[in-house]
């Protein structure tokens, strides 16, 4: 087991630190089917951390394990250093994990900004009716977590959308609006499910620049899904490689790159 | 001639009057679809059991006590006191609370992800549980509903008598006009709680909190909205409202079972504003209001009269036709 103390510098000097989430053998069953089987690893502070695997690999279900959308039926999540005790999604987010959607979940009815303000929801803390009457320390309140969701907004590059309805959006435009919700809740650990997924060249360059660019500015823990091996080899520092629900690699991306077993699962070897 | 314009402004302001209690229920139906999908059916009958219970608690009455005097040989109906009105309003919106958390955890926790007709369905079966266990909690009589029970209780002496010449001096007297002080304050009343509820959706957390709810469930989870925690806010908000609507009724036309068919009346007023749209709720309940008591008005004596019984309902039926999606609704948009 790992030292919760210890860290390491990264090829481009950042000082990563302790860990903040450590999976534990896990294994999550659907009836009969494992989806996965007996996996640990562990994120550390202020590292980018990618899973990769094929489709149908147990990626997302593992994501959704971590933010609890999933209870596992074995193994124990370990957050910040204490064991997690099964948790409700709203729970966890509470705690200070947000999370993205493959498929986008955004308030379509709502604006931009009223979506990015949701993140703040959590920092919410004054009572119902000094809110509605907007007296004293509520107002405070509201004008502190306006000012954390412009200030994502505007890093983002999202400033000339912030009155339009989601609805009206383009596909890539609407990822980043996901991504500025789950910024707004200043995370602990963000999870990124298929951030990519979808987007052409273009996009995709911008999305990895502002994956980089959050790390980099705000400090965040991410957790990213990916299966498309190129763009995730250069954004993370770390990675883990599934494959039908197993853990077939666990390193940085060069050490991933030249392991044989993944490889394998990448090019297709039939399994025995 | 202004002798039958005067009239027909005392027709219209009835009318409005009148939408503003159809809107009312209305409005109940839109904050549980909204947030929760599901189309309440039972909103009209939360709206009497409110009322009763309002009038039980006023009066003193003893809950089930035809249970306890059947079980126990008993003779007991009433503890002998009166509460104050303001007291047993409060009283009544903890009991519409209980009721809220009970539906949502004993019925539609456990159908989380249903289709929409099992949900409408639950609904139905909660809309005869509940007229059953007003009956045996309350009794079956008619009662008289009055928020001031005795003089001074619910307004200070004098207001009254102010607000009765109030109310001449606007309509009465210059215009021969006769309209009911219980519209008026139905009326504002009516335009205070929807005040109320912009406020609170547009500016709370827990405002927030339910239009994310609204629209996408996983979304909300991944902020930290507790969907169990919203739902029974809205049941309970949804509650609020029948409580106000069933006061209003029940003050009109005493507290009675056919106070729930009011439910039926509100189908049209949702068909014509939309069944997302809060607004819409309170537009589609004026123009109903108003639509019904002109056409009774004007074309009524031509056919006989009591065309108030159908009026909406083909008026609604016209706008299925030509607006499926009333005049506030969301677009339907198919894509092929």
């Amino acid at each position: 087991m790992l030292d919760q103390t210890d860290g390491y510098v990264t090829a481009d000097g950042r000082q990563i630190g302790p860990v903040v989430m450590e999976m534990r053998n896990i294994t999550l069953r659907f009836g009969g089917v494992e989806a996965i089987k007996d996996i640990s690893f562990d994120i550390r502070e202020g590292e980018i951390r990618a899973i990769i695997g094929p489709n149908g690999a147990g990626k997302s279900s593992m994501l959704n394990v971590i933010s609890g959308f999933y209870v596992p039926q074995e193994g124990q999540v370990y957050y910040k250093g204490a064991p997690r005790p099964p948790m409700k999604p709203f729970e966890v987010a509470r705690q200070g994990i947000a999370r993205t959607f493959q498929n986008i979940a955004l308030f379509e009815g709502m604006s931009v900004l009223d979506n990015v303000m949701t993140g703040r929801l959590t920092h919410m803390k004054t009572g119902m009716l000094a809110q509605a009457l907007w007296k004293g320390k509520a107002e405070d309140e509201e004008t502190a977590n306006r000012e954390v969701a412009e200030k994502i907004i505007d890093f983002l590059e999202i400033q000339a959308i912030r009155k339009t309805p989601v609805s009206r959006l383009p596909y890539g435009l609407k990822k980043r609006v996901e991504l500025a919700r789950a910024l707004a809740a200043e995370p602990s650990l963000l999870l990124l499910d298929e951030p990519m997924a979808g987007m052409n060249v273009e996009e995709k360059e911008d999305m990895s620049r502002f994956i980089l660019d959050v790390n980099d500015e705000f400090g965040t823990t991410i957790a990213l899904i990916e299966h498309d091996m190129g763009v995730v080899m250069d954004l993370s520092d770390r990675v883990v490689v599934m494959d039908y629900g197993k853990k077939i690699g666990d390193g940085t991306p060069d050490e991933v790159r030249s392991n044989q077993d993944v490889i394998d699962a990448y090019l297709g070897v039939s399994h025995d | 001639m202004p002798e039958q314009l005067f009239f027909a402004m005392e027709v219209i302001l009835n009318g409005l009057m009148a939408g503003v209690l159809y809107a009312l229920v209305a409005l109940g139906f839109v904050l549980i679809f909204k947030a929760s999908g599901i189309f309440n059916f039972a909103q009209g009958v939360m709206a009497l059991f409110a009322a009763m219970t309002f009038v039980g608690i006023q009066n003193g009455q003893v809950p089930f006590s035809h249970l306890i005097n059947a079980i126990f040989g008993t003779h007991i109906h009433y503890f002998g006191w009166e509460v104050h009105s303001v007291v047993a309003i409060v009283l009544t919106v903890v009991v519409m609370i209980g009721l809220a958390w009970a539906v949502q955890r004993f019925i539609f926790r456990h159908l989380v992800g249903q289709e929409p007709i099992i949900l409408f369905m639950a609904t139905i079966g909660l809309a005869y549980l509940l007229e059953g266990v007003a009956d045996l909690m309350w009794g079956s009589e008619i009662k008289k509903l009055d928020v001031c029970l005795s003089e001074g209780t619910c307004l200070p002496q004098g207001m009254n008598l102010a607000f009765d010449e109030f109310s001449a001096a606007l309509f009465n007297q210059p215009f021969g006009m006769f309209i009911d002080n219980l519209d008026i304050t139905a009326t504002i009343i009516a335009i205070l709680l929807v005040a109320a509820l912009v406020v609170f959706s547009q500016y709370t957390k827990q405002g927030r909190a339910m239009r994310a709810v609204a629209d996408d469930h996983q979304a909300a989870l991944s902020v930290g909205v507790s969907l169990n925690y919203i739902w029974i806010l809205v049941w309970s908000v949804a509650g609020f409202v029948a409580l106000v609507a069933g006061i209003m009724w029940g003050a009109k036309s005493g507290v009675q079972f056919s106070l729930s068919l009011i439910a039926l009346k509100a189908l049209p007023v949702l068909m014509l504003g939309g069944f997302t749209s809060i607004p819409g709720a309170i537009v589609g309940g004026l123009i109903i209001g108003v639509g019904e008591k002109l056409f009774e008005f004007a074309i009524g004596p031509m056919v006989g009269g009591a065309t108030e019984n159908w009026f909406a309902y083909v008026l609604a039926l016209v706008f299925l036709v030509f607006r499926p999606q009333g005049l506030f609704g969301e677009k339907i948009i198919e894509r092929v």
